[in-house]
């Protein structure tokens, strides 16, 4: 099986929008939530994982898939990629819960004491217990910086297509190279009235099969490519009439468009976890090195998003985190239960869990 | 050793800098604005910079890596470089470059 069909044959992804019931809501599967399942399923307790990205492994997969790493213990070198691969594999016997492709929106406190997340998609999901383990914050597009593009920002350019309708009949103009540029123009090509696609160079990242179709239809004329750069909008009160673009050669020049798409790639950013009330020093939430939790009981922090003297932003330290606030995040889901400290290598009981027994 | 960024807000700044050591690293740890959210890998084009043009057939050619990584930032121009792809050795001493808009 190759690494990708494992990771996927592991990834289950929830139905419907709930409210899901469940022990422990982890924002964020980078490989700091994803082993924050292992040490909380140790101790019994199930999860659901919420993430921005379409599939786990956070900054490893987005950022470095294929560049290795060096100081995971034991592990001499494995890229970005084989961690999340092998993290999912050591975590499957725990049938974690992913809801990819949203963004953990809201969090409010139930009567109960109960926590109820709801994602930006309208997933529910409520629990005892929240662990924060956003890293460097979700990835969302990168804004380019075109002069006055804020005014124009939701009604005539757009980071993201949630409604394919909404392009139906209007003139586009899609600017990047990669896969997310790609894959919108040759879907909203048949229903708009009329695409542009931007590039700075004549040469694309994308999967070579997009980029033959979409040389296909700039040569049937059904869409036009310009090898050039923003450099301007034009429009008033949110509507974009124009977008002007520039080449060295070529100059300045405008071409009539009501909606830009850019795709420029991915940033991090805090987002809505800022807005939790959570107590936050320069973006990042202080925890107690004793527990990993926030100024909020309940709520814990661990990996790249949290803080404290002698935070070090590594992969190794977060797992240390895990494992400390797990122990932690069970009194809270069973407060009468007797905790036994236990080894995998020796302990029946654990090794049931893990289905080697 | 000396290298001099002009940040966006077209301040010039005089960077002690050391051999070895990336411009990125030296632009970032001296506190200017420049995100480099990668830290070093080639892998956000977060540390996008102007090199001038007469250093640039000191510097060492743009690795296909690095082209790639260039189409997500913005305006691209010939003396465009991702700084974070660049070391400071001896003959870039004095060397100037001007921080790149950057992205939100
Ligand atoms: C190029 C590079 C090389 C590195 N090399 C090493 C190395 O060799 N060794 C090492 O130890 N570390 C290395 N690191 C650092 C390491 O990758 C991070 O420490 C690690 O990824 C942190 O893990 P995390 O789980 O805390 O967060 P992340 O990996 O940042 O994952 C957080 C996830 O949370 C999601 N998220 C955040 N907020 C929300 C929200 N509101 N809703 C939904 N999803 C959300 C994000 O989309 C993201 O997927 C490297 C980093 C980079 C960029
Ligand atoms: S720091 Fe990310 S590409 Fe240079």
């Amino acid at each position: 099986m190759s690494p990708d069909a494992a990771t996927a044959a592991s990834i289950a992804t929830a139905e419907g929008a709930g409210p899901h019931q469940t022990d422990v809501t982890i924002i964020g599967a980078g490989p700091c939530g994803l082993f924050a399942v292992f040490e909380l399923g140790l101790l019994d307790l199930k999860c659901h994982l919420i993430d921005i990205l379409d599939r786990p492994g956070g900054q490893c997969a987005e950022l470095y898939p294929e560049k290795p790493i060096y100081d995971i213990p034991a592990v001499p070198v494995c890229t970005g990629q084989e961690l999340t691969d092998r993290l999912m594999e050591q975590i499957a016997p725990f049938s974690p819960v992913f809801h990819l492709s949203q963004m953990a929106e809201k969090l409010e406190k139930l009567e109960d004491g109960t926590w109820r997340l709801t994602t930006d998609t309208g997933t529910v999901i409520d629990s005892k217990v929240i662990v924060i383990a956003a890293g460097g914050g979700s990835f969302v597009p990168k804004k380019p910086p075109i002069p006055g593009i804020d005014a124009y920002e939701g009604t005539s350019v757009f980071y993201a297509v949630r409604k394919m309708e909404q392009f139906r009949d209007r003139k586009l103009v899609i600017a990047g190279g990669g896969d997310s540029a790609l894959d919108w123009v040759l879907n909203l090509q048949p229903l708009a009235e009329s695409v542009t696609l931007v590039h700075r160079r004549d040469e694309f990242r994308a999967a070579p099969d997009s980029v033959n179709k979409m040389r296909a239809l700039v040569a049937e004329k059904k869409m036009t490519l310009e090898i050039a750069q923003i450099s301007g909008l034009q429009g008033e009160n949110g509507q974009l009439t124009d977008v002007v673009f520039k080449d060295k050669d070529r100059g300045e020049w405008s071409v009539p468009c009501d909606m830009l798409l850019p795709f420029y790639g991915l940033t991090m950013k805090l987002g809505p976890v800022a807005e939790f009330g959570l107590n936050l020093e320069q973006n990042l939430i202080p925890v107690d090195t004793e527990r990993f939790e926030t100024s909020t009981p309940g709520i814990f922090a661990i990996g790249d998003i949290n803080t404290y003297p002698g935070k070090l932003k590594l992969i190794l330290s977060g797992f240390h985190e895990a494992a400390l606030m797990s122990q932690a995040a069970v009194r809270i889901v069973y407060p009468d239960r007797k905790i036994r400290f236990q080894y995998t290598t020796s302990s029946t009981d654990l090794q049931n869990k893990l289905g080697v027994a | 050793m000396i290298l001099n960024v002009t940040t966006p807000d077209g301040e010039r700044h005089e960077l002690e800098a050391l051999a070895g050591w990336r411009v990125m690293e030296v632009i970032r740890d001296w506190g200017l604005p420049i995100l480099a959210e990668c830290g070093g890998a080639c892998s956000c084009a977060t540390c996008h910079v102007y090199v001038d043009a007469e250093w640039l057939d000191r510097l060492p050619p743009r690795s296909e890596e690095e082209e790639e990584k260039l189409d997500e930032a913005f305006d691209v121009r010939d003396t465009s470089r991702l700084s974070c792809q660049i070391l400071m050795r001896d003959e870039l001493d004095g060397m100037h470059v001007t921080l790149a808009p950057m992205a939100r």
